[in-house]
């Protein structure tokens, strides 16, 4: 059987790209696909835990499907807000949209 | 009605004509003359029935008609006030009705009732004339009423409120309320045409001057009700308080003057400055500045009159003490002023042109007469001369205001500028207004003093009768002086008023003024000549007891002891009926050939005294010098200038000097260095941190993104080493 910490390194180095695309992408549909990412990552830790630890229970089974309805929600959300951004600027560059400032 | 209840009801019609015409019909000229003369004519009926009941009445100056009511509590005791009438009261009642009545008629004249409204006329001014045109197209200057008609009769109906007060007051409180009434209606009379600033001048001065003998008089009030504790005429007349009085030793004992002197003496110095004695004289000339029936009523037969009243009616305090006929120090005062008065004032008038101005003389030496009479113990004869002399003297002054009528209608007809009150330009008056001539003949006659038929004749002679026969030679010698010069400026004025001819057109023009002129001058003649009748002695020759001597009988009552009737001396007859007709017939001689233009004929024969007379002994003038400009200069120069703006000002500027340094010091030391540096610091501090931390906020979300995480990271190492170490 394949260890578990096979799928937490697994679970780390998804992290880590989806973190990377969050950090660097300047295109932000690519940053949310990034979050994708992480939030996914999450998912396969969530999952790996209750499996090897906790296979009688169904706290991390619940837990997974809420952090799914989490990131549809957050991905709906946050799409909406890029289109209405587009609308308005013209972009979608994560540089250009710096008018949150001093 | 009660005599009592009638004599507390006297004063109220005028008073509430006063309030009524202020308050409602002041726009209605007609009806505040009508309800002001019907005020009048209650009060005078009142002022009738009481009198008629008073003489009817056995031993009335023993027991009075009197009735007092608690006034003002005092502590333990009231001030009381009421009603008092004697057979002095009723004297006087009598005549200040009917000088009263007569006066408010008068003014319904004298204003012009029922003239047309002056083109130019204003409030505060006398009236200018009116232009009417006549059924043929001719235009005519005629007098205009008085703009302020109504305002006139409200001050006259307080006026005459006061004066009944007075006249039926108990007490000397409520008489004293009374004559300060008097006084105010005088000041605002005397400046009823206020815009003018000469009498605005003279309202101010009647008004300063008069204060002066009130203020003495309160004074002696004052040490009257502390003295015994009550001001009503009961207390004080009882003969045991008068003993008192004259014993106790004033406080003091200034002069040696008993209480009685003292306050006798203060009293009297309020007589001085109301009926205008010497030295006190100033103010009254100068009153004539005042519409004409203000002169005759305030300024010669109620208002100046109640100060000699105020003395005839204080007599017995004034002579407590007196023993053996010797006078005591009250009355010797009032015999040196008095007969000062009356020959100082008498040489004035000699020298005065305007017409009322003589009067105004003529009235101080009058009213000098009876303080002297008074003075020499005279009682009845004084009070009997004020009887005779506000008759006579108010004709005199209404006489006058109807030939200054008359000779302004004839001004505005001619359209000269001449002074319709100047003497000199009038002149054979008597063919133009005939009933003002016989009726200022009869006044002036009475004045002075014609033998037997007029008022004047039997006051003036008992009073000389009186020195005479006291033996105050001096006395005798200077009222017999000042009598001449009456008589002869008396018949100066006449001659150059009425006789002669017309030295002027105006006068050539003057016109007989209307009934309610002469209806007051007619009533007020028979007065001046019919009531001397009833003050014939009984020991005069021949006609002596055909008409019982009531004056002296009534009058004389008032008294404790009844003054006893002198005998028959034919000296003071002789000299009275010299200087009367002598100065008559001199005045006549002198002035018959006056033409117009010419010099005063009395100026050529006295040269520079003539000059010291028509100046007043220069009293004004003096005055001026020790009193108004002093009082200018403690008011203007010392007061004001050197201790308000000096002394006070420049402490309070020194002190505000010191403050203000002071302040400076604490605000360039400490406020500015310590408090605001501090807040200064606060702000600048927190907004310079602000400006060099601004700029880690790019607004750049993936920057905080890194950021975050790289505190995160550090947070996390801080942590994992801080409990790996444990």
């Amino acid at each position: 059987m394949i260890p578990l910490s096979w799928y937490l390194i697994f679970a780390a180095l998804l992290f880590c790209i989806g973190l990377f695309g969050v950090l660097v992408r300047k295109n932000a549909i690519a940053i949310l696909m990034g979050i994708e990412l992480m939030l996914n990552s999450v998912n396969i830790n969530l999952i790996a835990f209750w499996r090897y630890r906790d296979p009688d229970g169904i706290a991390g089974q619940a837990f997974a499907i809420i952090v799914f309805a989490v990131a549809a929600a957050e991905v709906a959300v946050g799409l909406a807000l890029i289109i209405s951004i587009y609308r308005r600027r013209n972009t979608v560059v994560a540089d250009d949209i710096n008018m949150l400032k001093w | 009605m009660s005599t009592e209840l009638l004599a507390w009801l006297l004063p109220l019609p005028p008073l509430l004509v006063f309030i009524f015409i202020i308050l409602f019909t002041n726009r209605s000229k007609g009806l505040s003359h009508s309800i002001a003369i019907g005020a009048a004519l209650l009060s005078w009926l009142g002022s009738m029935v009481v009198f008629f009941r008073a003489i009817q009445t056995e031993h009335l100056g023993a027991n009075p008609f009197t009735d007092t009511i608690n006034w003002i509590p005092t502590g333990d005791t009231w001030l009381q006030i009421g009603v008092w009438i004697d057979p002095l009261s009723a004297a006087t009642l009598f005549f200040v009705g009917w000088t009263v009545l007569m006066i408010f008629i008068y003014s319904v004249g004298y204003h012009n009732y029922g003239q047309p409204q002056g083109d130019h006329d204003k409030k505060g001014l006398q009236p200018h004339g009116a232009t009417v045109a006549d059924e043929h197209g001719h235009t005519h200057v005629v007098p205009s009423i008085e703009p302020m008609y109504a305002r006139f009769f409200a001050f006259i109906g307080l006026f005459a409120f006061g004066m009944y007060t007075l006249v039926v007051s108990d007490n000397l409180l409520t008489l004293f309320v009374g004559w300060e009434i008097m006084g105010l209606c005088s000041y605002l009379l005397i400046g009823f045409w206020y815009q003018k600033p000469s009498a605005r001048a003279a309202m101010i001065k009647a008004f300063l001057t008069t204060r002066v003998g009130d203020v003495f008089m309160l004074l002696g009030i004052a040490y009257l009700y502390s003295a015994i504790g009550s001001l009503s005429y009961s207390v004080i007349f009882k003969p045991e308080t008068l003993q008192m009085l004259a014993e106790t030793p004033a406080i003091g004992g200034l002069l040696g003057l008993s209480a009685a002197g003292m306050i006798g003496i203060l009293l009297f110095i309020g007589t001085i400055g109301k009926s205008a004695q010497w030295p006190l004289h100033v103010w009254l000339p100068d009153a004539m500045e005042g519409p004409t029936p203000v002169s005759a009523m305030i300024h010669a037969a109620t208002m100046v009159s109640a100060g000699v009243y105020m003395v005839i009616r204080m007599f017995p305090l004034l002579s407590a003490g007196s023993e053996h006929g010797l006078l005591t120090p009250p009355m010797m005062l009032m015999t040196v002023i008095g007969a000062f008065t009356a020959i100082f004032a008498a040489t004035i008038a000699v020298a005065q042109n305007d017409i009322k101005r003589v009067l105004a003389y003529s009235t101080i030496s009058q009213l000098g007469y009876m303080i002297a009479a008074l003075g020499i113990g005279a009682y009845v004869a004084a009070a009997f001369h004020l009887i005779t002399h506000a008759f006579f003297k108010a004709l005199l002054f209404l006489g006058s205001g109807s030939v200054i009528h008359g000779v302004e209608h004839g001004v505005l007809h001619t359209g000269e500028h001449v002074d319709p009150q100047d003497m000199f330009n009038m002149g054979g008056l008597r063919k133009k207004m005939p009933i003002t001539f016989l009726t200022f003949l009869v006044g002036g006659l009475a004045l002075s003093g014609f033998p037997i038929f007029t008022a004047g004749f039997w006051s003036k002679d008992e009073i000389l009768a009186d020195a005479f026969g006291h033996g105050h030679w001096a006395v005798f010698i200077i009222l017999a002086f000042a009598a001449f010069i009456t008589a002869f400026y008396t018949m100066r004025q006449i001659t150059l008023t009425f006789l002669g001819k017309s030295r002027t057109e105006s006068a050539h023009h003057a016109q007989e003024t209307q009934w309610t002129m002469t209806l007051p001058l007619i009533i007020l003649a028979v007065f001046a000549i019919g009531i001397g009748w009833f003050g014939i002695s009984e020991t005069f020759p021949i006609i002596g007891g055909i008409i019982p001597n009531f004056v002296h009988e009534f009058i004389g009552s008032t008294l404790e002891e009844m003054p006893e009737a002198l005998p028959f001396n034919i000296w003071p007859l002789i000299v009275s009926l010299v200087v009367a007709l002598g100065g008559l017939s001199l005045g006549w001689l002198v002035y018959r050939n006056q033409k117009a233009g010419a010099e005063d004929p009395l100026k050529v024969a006295l040269g520079p005294v003539h000059t010291v007379l028509r100046n007043k002994y220069y009293f004004d003038e003096i005055y001026d010098r020790i009193f108004v400009r002093p009082a200018y200069w403690i008011s203007d120069t010392f007061t004001n200038q050197i201790l308000d703006k000096g002394i006070i000002d420049g402490t309070l500027h020194f002190i505000a000097r010191i403050a203000s340094s002071v302040g400076g010091i604490l605000r360039n030391y400490f406020d500015k260095p310590i408090v605001n540096g501090f807040g200064d610091f606060v702000g600048e501090g927190v907004k310079k941190v602000g400006r060099n931390l601004k700029i880690i906020q790019t607004g750049r979300v993936q920057q905080y993104l890194i950021m975050a995480l790289v505190l995160a990271f550090g947070a996390m190492f801080y942590f994992v080493f801080t409990f790996l170490q444990r």
